[in-house]
């Protein structure tokens, strides 16, 4: 499957970055409006850089100005971190970090360049009211204010309501677990909290981040459960680098289906693996995905799926979105609702939030 | 009328330095905009790297014919509401502004007035409604400076220059009758009733866009205060207040970090700070002089 757009695919240039030597100017202007729309700028001079490759000419600015911002996030990221530690260390429960922190504070190369919004953390379902009391007394505030938003979140949802900070204006989710408690797979966090690791850092006792395993099943069920796929191929791009990384050391591919099948999610990795494998190219061992595959029936739905991603992933220059693609990302979309939730409270669900965005309520800041 | 617009899309590659700004748009005002003022500048074919494409559109359904209006998109997405379709020119200007503004190119952009003399230039930062598109039209139309900007002044930290990005000076309510008075100026489109009131626009001076290769280093920081028939005063500045007061305008300089913050350092130490007031248009052009000559 070609992915390119005049003969120029932000995929190829990340997994090749050779690729971009030579480039014209009105190459390199798709592959930034590429990358610039995949969340991927930063990323990509990253890796340019990491290259060796001297980009000359406009397309310079692009990526250093990425990098740039990207430096500047992963500080206050940092930060952030520092401010959780305080606002949570007496609380004496582990916090674990998910995505974006959890790379960056690790220091892996994933992290690299990369441009993020939300700080997501993990923490026992158990300590979730003394999690938010605590979060409440340091600043943050609940961002959806509606009486549904609250209770859409608190009972059916893997996360309470956004918080953000009232001076800083971060915005931090809480998880309590990795899908939301209404969807098909119901995965145990116990599981990934226990095999956690507390990072080296001084002054951090509480932040965990999750094993390597954990990080690509947790990246992997998001990513495969999310409706909304703008930062997909982001998404598939911190999948790829973890792999291309993790996948060296011994008995990491054991350990992965192990601990998806353990935590019923062999269905949502083994997807995840196949796509990764068809869209990056990552080397993925196939008893990997032997051990992970369902049966027939569920086979040929995943291929159907496959089909529905690889359209709704490809990189979209300035303007080329075309009617395929539309048509998949609206299926995932649909797909991505009824994987969430059973019809009996979605069908209800979506018809409150369409009342409640034709009519909202007064009073209330949110659409 | 809908007839005649598209008859005239618009889709060209400009050169408005230091950036690539493709346009696209069916609007005939917006056309007509690019003519009167942008008829100088470079424009590229299809080879040429865009930093940004911009399209200036009909509104959607109904609004196409029913109190009609205009929308901006950057990459082919819509960050603003729509306006009322007269607007739509001034809606391309105001659009590129925040396109600037809000890109991260590694250079740190300031809400200021900049010109220079030789490579010598003036920075005036100020809130909307200090005097600074005036002072800019003044300066560059009857004192002979060069206009780098009328509102962006964009910092280069690895150089250390200021970068001209010249483009029509943005005129409002009273500085529209007095920047027409002046013997060079050339008066665009008035446009009643946006949300900045009446605006218009004046043409950068010829000049200024023939030299816009060429940057300058800030030598004076001026902050206007314009408070009608008051008498003048000048008041010099430490840099670390001057410091924070740019900050304050400036509109990425937070998003830079390090960078951001090592480059206003630099960019102040050669200069020397004031804060101007002035009653008249004449009154802030003799304080400019005395700063900037003495």
């Amino acid at each position: 499957m070609s992915l390119a757009i005049h003969g120029i695919c932000v995929i190829d240039v990340l997994r090749n970055p050779q690729a971009a030597f030579g480039l014209s100017e009105s190459q390199w202007s798709v592959l930034v409006a590429q990358a610039r729309r995949a969340n991927l700028l930063g990323a990509l001079g990253a890796r340019l850089k990491a290259a060796g490759l001297q980009v000359t000419g406009p397309a310079n600015r692009h990526l250093g100005g990425a990098l740039q911002l990207s430096e500047r996030q992963h500080r206050s990221v940092r930060w952030e971190i520092y401010q959780l530690q305080g606002a949570l260390g007496h609380l004496e429960i582990p916090v674990l970090l998910l995505k974006g922190a959890a790379y960056v504070m690790s220091e892996h190369a994933v992290g690299r360049g990369r441009l993020f919004g939300d700080i997501d953390i993990l923490v026992p379902r158990a300590a979730l009211g003394a999690v938010e009391s605590q979060l409440m007394l340091h600043g943050w505030v609940s961002a959806k204010t509606s009486a549904y938003d609250q209770r859409y979140y608190r009972e059916w949802m893997h996360e309470i309501p956004p918080m953000s900070h009232m001076r800083r204006g971060t915005v931090l989710d809480v998880h309590h677990t990795i899908l939301p408690l209404t969807s098909r797979n119901a995965p145990d966090p116990r599981q990934i909290i226990d095999r956690a690791a507390a990072l080296q850092t001084a002054g951090l006792c509480a932040i965990r981040i999750p094993c390597p395993e954990d990080l690509v099943i947790h990246s992997i069920t998001h990513l495969v459960h999310e409706g909304e796929l703008h930062n997909g191929l982001r998404d598939l791009n911190d999948i790829d680098c973890m792999l291309r990384s993790f996948g060296a050391a011994p008995g990491f591919w054991n350990r992965l289906s192990a601990y998806a099948g353990g935590n019923d999610l062999a269905w949502p990795v083994c997807f995840g693996l196949h796509l990764v494998r068809s869209v990056y190219g990552t080397p993925v061992p196939e008893s990997t995905l032997a051990e992970l595959a369902p049966n027939g029936r569920a086979q040929q739905s995943a291929r159907w799926l496959e089909t529905l991603y690889s359209l709704a992933l490809r990189p979209t220059g300035q303007f080329e979105q075309n009617i395929a693609t539309g048509l998949a990302l609206w299926l995932l979309y649909v797909r991505s609702h009824a994987l969430r939730m059973p019809m009996h409270l979605l069908v209800p669900h979506l018809a409150r939030k369409a009342w409640m965005q034709r009519f909202p309520a007064k009073g209330q800041g949110e659409k | 009328m809908p007839s005649k617009q598209r008859s005239r899309l618009i889709d060209t590659i400009l050169h408005i330095p230091p950036f690539n700004v493709r346009v696209r748009s069916p609007f005939a005002e917006v056309a007509r905009h690019l003519d009167y003022f942008y008829t100088s500048y470079q424009r590229y074919g299809p080879d040429a790297f865009i930093d940004f494409d911009v399209q200036v559109l009909h509104g959607k359904g109904v609004r196409r014919w029913w109190r009609p209006q205009v929308r901006f998109l950057l990459d082919a997405a819509e960050s603003f509401f729509p306006l009322p379709a007269q607007q739509a020119a001034p809606m391309f200007e105001w659009g590129l502004n925040w396109c600037i503004a809000t890109r991260p190119l590694g250079y740190l952009v300031m809400h200021a007035g900049l010109l220079a003399l030789d490579d010598r230039a003036l920075m005036m930062p100020g809130i909307p409604g200090a005097g600074k598109s005036t002072l800019s039209a003044s300066l560059c139309l009857l004192e002979g400076w060069r206009l780098l900007s009328d509102e962006l002044a964009i910092l280069d930290p690895k150089s250390g220059q200021m970068l001209p990005h010249p483009r029509p000076i943005s005129l409002k309510n009273a500085s529209i009758d007095i920047v027409t008075g002046f013997p060079q100026a050339r008066i665009g489109t008035v446009y009643h009733d946006t949300r900045k009131g009446t605006i218009s626009h004046a043409a950068c001076p010829p000049d200024s866009v023939a030299a816009s290769s060429t940057g300058a280093r800030v030598r004076w920081v001026v902050f206007p205060r314009f408070e009608l028939d008051s008498a003048s005063s000048c008041e010099e500045l430490s840099r670390a207040e001057a410091f924070a007061l740019i900050s304050e305008q400036s509109f990425n300089r937070e998003r830079m970090g390090e960078v951001g913050f090592d480059a206003l350092c630099s960019m102040l130490t050669d200069a020397r700070c004031f804060q101007i007031v002035y009653g008249s248009t004449s009154a802030g052009l003799q304080l400019i002089r005395d700063i900037t000559l003495s």
